[in-house]
């Protein structure tokens, strides 16, 4: 998973309270928008980053932060697997069944 | 509701728990410990906000009260014993929805119901709440013995030879928290039924049980052994044709000890007990496992018949009206209408007692989510439940309810009720009676979305005419090699893929979960979604083309073989 590419990067993780999807600022905080997202342009910017998630994880913020390829786009950060834009976007479904 | 329906609806006992619905009652003495588990993981909870645990030493725990963290929150897997639930256990399901996810639960393969949006500050609050009614998420999940799976028609299937809740009832007892099982090489997952007909998919579990009599009317066991799927699949091989019934717990003992000292520990791909199984040859492996039960003090395992006497005890039986076998009023019904009358045909099985049906509610309406149920339709469920099925449902393993003791004069009215929910689709065992696992939409292991596959499939098959002119077929698909949709024993098979960072299907035919299990063909390349929908639709093509009277897809198939399919599904590649 954590194979090293050229693309920009995001920093991300999951809340520990709730689970919810979160992206590194670059205040060095936690937003459930990935447009709020920090865009790192090369692997050293990722790695500072995901020093202040690790930190940020051994307060008890967050679980399980990593660095995740985007491609930036006029909307913000779009990343590039379809794993992380459906993490991003939440289900692809009508989350809520359909009742009649 | 009906006056006579109104009439016959039943008195709650001072828990508030149907009296009638078939499942085990629990004591105080299992309502402390359920009481005292969730104090220790409200413990455990609070621990680890306040930082005295780290993740990696929390994860474990969390696993053993069935707490997953997946894409977008936390996941909370509850164990459904068997799949039998009262209408107050699904009332409180929806209560759960409403409150602590988005209003909705999502009833799996297992015959368990996950939450898929949960926070893990509110699972001390959601435990307490099913602990009300008799119901936890131990054993969920991590490397034990797995919330035991059964027969959704256990009790009133009329090919039934033995009633296999009670013998499911020793098995959750036995294993639950069971010390030296705790701590397994791997899951372990056990099936049971007791019919002539495997609607447990015993074929494709770790121990598979089938419960039989002899010529003396003994209850015995057959049993079976290195079923399962994901990454390396294989239908389960005979281990032993006749178990005494008294035996039971001893011989387990016995298979579980082999396990847990030869399974490997090195690799989590080799660690289910199929490999060893494949590995040792299912004679090598007998022969260990009469050697370790030998050398037990089998009497000190002796399941004693009163100990399943006293278990039947506390199943409550349900007061059948004594009523003719066959129904003048289901009779004019179906006449008199078709749509009725198809949904009779799929979704309602014979009862062993006269004057009573067994009724498949498919959680599959044409487009929806394989399994997924609003709070709103649990507490209508619940209900129906109460006034046609003495306030009990019950969970298949192909994601669906049942409600297994309706009036068969009772049918029309029941079929209306769902209808008027969403769930009376005429589809049980067909086409779109498809099961689906969470998939890349909710899963952090998965490949490839699942669920909306699944619904535009549905949603293409979608005409009960043309459904039911295919018959039987079942479509399984999975997100990953893991399997948890089942895809490899899908007549048709679905396994999603990651093909350079794009999501693609591999198709599989032939596979089979039922009495003679089979692992599907891998058809060829995989394909995009788009593809695998009109691929799916060539595969029907063909079988209607070719199939003779009579013949289900899985007859015509083993037939005139793959190559016809292979050659219509490449054809435009
Ligand atoms: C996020 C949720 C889930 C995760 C992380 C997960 C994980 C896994 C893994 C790793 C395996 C392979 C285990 C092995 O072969 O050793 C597996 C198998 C399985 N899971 Fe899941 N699963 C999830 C959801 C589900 C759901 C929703 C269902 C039911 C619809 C399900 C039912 C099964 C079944 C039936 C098998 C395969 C049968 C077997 O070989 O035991 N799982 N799962
Ligand atoms: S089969 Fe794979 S994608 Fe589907 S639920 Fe299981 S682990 Fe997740």
């Amino acid at each position: 998973m954590a194979r090293v590419t050229d693309a920009p990067k995001v920093v991300t993780a999951n809340r520990l309270q709730d689970g919810a999807v979160v992206w590194l600022t670059a205040a060095g905080d936690w937003s459930t928008r990935i447009a709020d997202a920090q865009v790192q342009a090369d692997a050293a910017g990722a790695e500072a980053a995901l020093g202040i998630a690790r930190a940020s994880a051994a307060r008890q913020e967050v679980v399980e932060p990593y660095a995740v390829d985007v491609a930036v786009e006029a909307a913000g950060p779009r990343p590039l697997k379809t794993r992380e834009w459906i993490r991003a976007a939440g289900p692809s479904i009508d989350a809520i069944p359909t009742a009649a | 509701m009906s006056p006579t329906a109104a009439a016959r609806q039943i008195d709650p006992p001072a828990n508030g728990l149907p009296s009638h619905a078939g499942i085990y009652h629990y004591d105080q003495v299992d309502r402390d410990f359920l009481k005292q588990r969730v104090e220790q993981f409200r413990r455990q909870v609070a621990r680890r906000l306040a930082g005295e645990l780290t993740e990696d030493e929390f994860k474990p725990l969390r696993l053993m009260n069935g707490l997953y963290l997946q894409l977008h929150a936390y996941m909370l897997r509850v164990a459904v014993p068997y799949g039998v639930l009262t209408s107050r256990q699904v009332r409180q399901f929806g209560r759960i929805a409403r409150q602590y996810d988005k209003g909705f639960g999502h009833f799996t393969t297992r015959q368990n119901l996950q939450f898929n949006w949960i926070k893990l500050v509110d699972v001390p609050a959601i435990l307490d709440l099913l602990a009300e009614v008799d119901l936890h998420a131990i054993q969920t999940s991590g490397n034990c013995i797995r919330n035991v799976t059964s027969d959704q028609f256990a009790g009133v299937a009329s090919d039934e030879v033995v009633d296999p809740r009670h013998y499911a009832e020793v098995l959750r007892q036995w294993s639950t928290l069971h010390p030296e099982f705790s701590f397994l090489p791997r899951k372990f997952k056990i099936a049971i039924t007791g019919s002539s007909a495997d609607r447990a998919a015993i074929c494709i579990h770790d121990v598979g049980l089938i419960a039989k009599r002899d010529a003396d009317g003994n209850v015995g066991f057959e049993v079976y052994v290195g079923g399962g799927l994901g990454r390396t699949p294989f239908i389960a091989k005979k281990l032993r044709d006749w178990l005494p019934e008294d035996q039971l717990i001893a011989y387990l003992e016995a298979v579980l000890r082999v396990y847990n000292a030869y399974g490997r520990r090195d690799n989590i791909y080799k660690a289910r007990i199929k490999i060893l199984v494949h590995e040792l040859g299912i004679d090598a492996f007998r022969n260990e496992v009469e050697a370790e039960f030998a050398r037990m003090p089998v009497a000190e395992y002796r399941l004693e018949p009163t100990i399943i006497d006293g278990i039947r005890a506390r199943f409550a039986s349900q007061p059948y009206e004594a009523l003719e076998p066959i129904s003048g009023v289901l009779a004019r019904a179906r006449l008199e209408d078709q749509a009725f009358n198809r949904w009779v045909r799929t979704n309602v099985a014979a009862h062993r007692q006269p004057g009573y049906a067994i009724a498949t509610i498919t959680l599959k309406p044409a487009g929806g989510i394989p399994g997924d149920v609003s709070a709103d339709q649990m507490d209508a469920i619940a209900d129906l439940a109460d006034h046609y099925s003495f306030g009990e449902i019950r969970v298949t393993h192909e994601q669906n309810l049942v409600l297994a003791h309706v009036r068969q004069d009772d049918l029309p009215a029941l079929w209306k009720a769902l209808s008027a929910i969403g769930f009376g689709e005429a589809n049980s065992g067909l086409i779109t009676d498809i099961i689906a696992c969470p998939g890349l939409d909710y899963c952090a292991l998965a490949n490839a979305r699942s669920i909306p596959l699944a619904q535009r499939i549905s949603e293409r098959f979608a005409d009960l005419d043309r459904q039911h002119h295919i018959g039987e077929l079942k479509i399984k698909i999975s997100g990953c090699i893991n399997a948890c949709g089942h895809h490899h024993v899908g007549h048709i098979g679905i396994l999603g893929v990651d093909k350079k960072g794009v999501e693609a299907y591999q198709l599989t035919l032939g596979g089979s979960a039922a009495e003679v299990g089979a692992i599907g063909d891998i058809m060829g390349p995989a394909l995009s979604a788009d593809e695998t929908v009109d691929a799916i639709e060539s595969v029907v093509g063909v079988y209607l083309e070719q199939r003779q009277d009579g013949e289900r897809f899985l007859d015509t198939l083993a037939r005139i073989g793959h190559t016809p399919f292979k050659d219509k599904v490449y054809a435009s590649h």
